[in-house]
C-alpha cells in the first residue's frame, strides 16, 4: 500500500466524517452567502457591495475553514485516533496531505457556492476575471484551514480553539484593509498588516476586481500559497509521534 | 520459550519526575499477558514504550527484534489507546476500512474481523450509536485487521458487564491460540485469572512478572487481589 493510496484514505475519511454531520456541512456551505446577502442588503448600493463584495467572498470561507480544520485536528489528536495510526504504515506528511486534500475539495464547493451566491443572487459585478477571484478565494479557505491544522496542536481544548478566533483571526480581518485602506494605516501597523496572510488575500482580491495585472494578482495569491505551504509544515512538524 | 518484547531498565520522565522506574519485562509469544495496576501506575506508559509513541525513555526496547516503533514494526504489531480510539462519526465498515487502508490489509479481512467480533450484523451502523462493548470490539477489530503478531491493547474491557467481558477474552484466546501475542492491561484485578502472564505495575514499578499460579504460591495468597496486595506492602516496607 504505497503513500499516495494512504493519503487517499485518509483524504476519504475526512469526508466522511465531514459528510456524517449535516448540519455542519449545512452551515460550512451555507452561512458564507448568507452573510455575503446581509452585508449586500445592508451597503443597499451597488457601488459600495462591488467594493468589498469580493472580499467577503474571500473572507467567509477563511474563517469557516480555520475553525473547522482546527476542531476536526483537535479531535483526532484528543481521540486516540492519531496516536493509533502513527503507529500504523501511516506518516504524519500523509496526514497533512489527506487533510489538504479533503479541504480543498471542501474550499472549492464552498467559494463556488458563495461566489455564484454573491454574482447571481446579490448582483456583484467581479469585473476581472471570475475565475481568478474563484481561485483567490479557493486559496484563501486553505490558507485558513492550515493556519487552523496548525493552530490546533496549541489547543488542549475545543473552547481554546474558538478563543483562537478573536486572538488570530479578527486582528488579521481589522488590519486587512477591509474597514481602513492599510496605506493610511500608521505606519506600524501597516508594517504589521503587511506581514499577515489575510492581507495578501484580500489584496489579491482586489486586484482582481480593479483589473490590475496579472503578475501582481499572481504575487498576492503566491504570497497566501506560501504561508499555506509553511503553515502545513509547520503544522506536520507538531505532529510528534512521541509524545 | 522465545519472547516477542524486552524492556531493559526502561525509565520514562514526564517534566521532571520519573514516572517509570527501571522497568524490566520479557513479553513470551503467543501468550496472553495481562498488565495489571490500579490507574496511574504506568500501565499505559509501559504499552506507549512498546509501540514507540512514548517520549523521553531510557533503558533499551527491543521488539520482535527491532527497536520500538521502527517501520518494520508498523504492521507487525497493532495498538489500540485507553480511549478505544474509534471514528465515532464513521460506520463500523468504514473504520474498518480505514484501518485496512492503513496496514494494507486484503479487503476480504473486513468481512473476516467482523465476524470474529461478532459485529457483522453491526457493520452498517455508526460507531458513536454503538453501545461501550461493541465500540471496544470495534477497536479490537480494527486491531487485528492487520493480522499482527503482537497486540497492544489499553484497557479493552473497561466499564464492560461481566459477559460482555468473558466474549471480549474468549477473542483474546482464539487469537493467542493461533500464536499471536496479547498484552493487556486492565485495573481489574480479577482478570488475572484469564491470563498466561501476569505483569503488576505499581508506581511506575513492575512488582512481579509471572504465571498466576507462581504469583499465589510466592505470595502465600489465594486470589490475585490479595497478591497484588501483599507485594505492594512489601514494597512500600522495601
Amino acid at each position: 500500500m504505497s503513500s499516495m493510496t494512504r493519503t487517499a484514505a485518509i483524504a476519504h475519511r475526512v469526508l466522511l466524517t465531514i459528510r456524517a454531520d449535516k448540519r455542519t456541512v449545512g452551515l460550512m456551505f451555507l452561512v458564507p452567502s448568507l452573510l455575503v446577502g446581509l452585508f449586500s442588503w445592508m451597503f443597499n448600493s451597488a457601488t459600495l457591495f462591488d467594493k468589498v463584495g469580493g472580499r467577503l467572498v474571500g473572507l467567509f470561507p477563511f474563517v469557516v475553514m480555520f475553525l473547522a480544520a482546527s476542531i476536526t485536528t483537535l479531535k483526532e489528536r484528543r481521540s486516540g485516533t492519531l496516536e493509533r495510526f502513527l503507529t500504523t504504515p501511516m506518516k504524519r506528511g500523509e496526514f497533512i496531505a489527506g487533510y489538504a486534500v479533503a479541504f480543498t475539495l471542501m474550499a472549492i464547493v464552498q467559494s463556488g457556492i458563495t461566489l455564484s451566491f454573491a454574482i447571481f443572487v446579490c448582483g456583484f459585478d467581479p469585473k476581472g476575471n471570475s475565475w481568478y477571484l474563484f481561485l483567490a478565494a479557493v486559496v484563501n479557505a486553505l490558507c485558513g484551514m492550515s493556519l487552523g491544522l496548525l493552530a490546533s496542536a496549541f489547543a488542549t481544548s475545543e473552547f481554546q480553539v474558538i478563543q483562537f478566533m478573536p486572538a488570530f483571526i479578527f486582528p488579521q480581518i481589522i488590519l486587512g484593509g477591509l474597514f481602513v485602506p492599510v496605506e493610511q494605516m500608521p505606519d506600524t501597523l501597516h508594517t504589521l498588516s503587511d506581514w499577515l496572510p489575510l492581507t495578501h488575500s484580500l489584496r489579491a482580491i482586489v486586484d482582481i476586481t480593479d483589473g490590475k495585472p496579472t503578475s501582481d494578482i499572481l504575487l498576492e495569491v503566491g504570497i497566501v500559497a506560501a504561508v499555506c505551504a509553511g503553515s502545513l509544515l509547520l503544522g506536520a512538524l507538531t505532529l510528534r509521534k512521541r509524545t | 520459550m522465545s519472547n516477542v518484547a524486552t524492556l531493559s531498565g526502561i525509565s520514562v520522565h514526564r517534566g521532571k519526575t520519573e514516572v517509570l522506574h527501571e522497568v524490566n519485562l520479557q513479553l513470551e509469544a503467543g501468550k496472553i499477558i495481562g498488565l495489571l495496576g490500579p490507574s496511574g501506575a504506568g500501565k499505559s506508559t509501559i504499552m506507549r514504550v512498546l509501540v514507540g509513541v512514548q517520549a523521553r525513555v531510557t533503558g533499551e526496547v527491543s521488539v520482535l527484534g527491532a527497536p520500538a516503533g521502527s517501520a518494520k514494526l508498523a504492521t507487525s504489531v497493532a495498538y489500540s489507546t485507553q480511549s478505544s480510539s474509534v471514528f465515532d462519526d464513521l460506520t463500523v465498515e468504514q473504520n474498518l476500512q480505514f484501518a485496512r487502508e492503513m496496514v494494507g490489509a486484503a479487503k476480504e479481512r473486513i468481512g473476516g474481523v467482523l465476524a470474529e467480533v461478532g459485529l457483522t450484523a453491526q457493520a452498517k451502523a455508526k460507531v458513536g450509536a454503538l453501545s461501550g462493548g461493541q465500540r471496544n470490539r470495534v477497536s479490537l477489530a480494527m486491531a487485528m485487521i492487520g493480522q499482527p503478531q503482537l497486540l497492544i491493547l489499553d484497557e479493552p474491557t473497561v466499564g464492560l458487564d461481566p459477559v460482555l467481558r468473558a466474549e471480549i477474552w474468549a477473542i483474546f484466546r482464539q487469537l493467542a491460540n493461533a500464536g499471536k501475542t496479547l498484552l493487556v492491561s486492565s485495573h481489574v484485578m480479577d482478570e488475572a485469572e484469564r491470563c498466561d502472564q501476569l505483569v503488576f505495575v505499581r508506581d511506575g514499578r513492575v512488582i512481579a512478572s509471572d504465571s498466576l499460579a507462581n504469583i499465589l504460591l510466592q505470595t502465600n495468597s489465594t486470589s490475585a487481589e490479595a497478591a497484588f496486595l501483599a507485594l505492594a506492602t512489601k514494597q512500600v516496607a522495601a
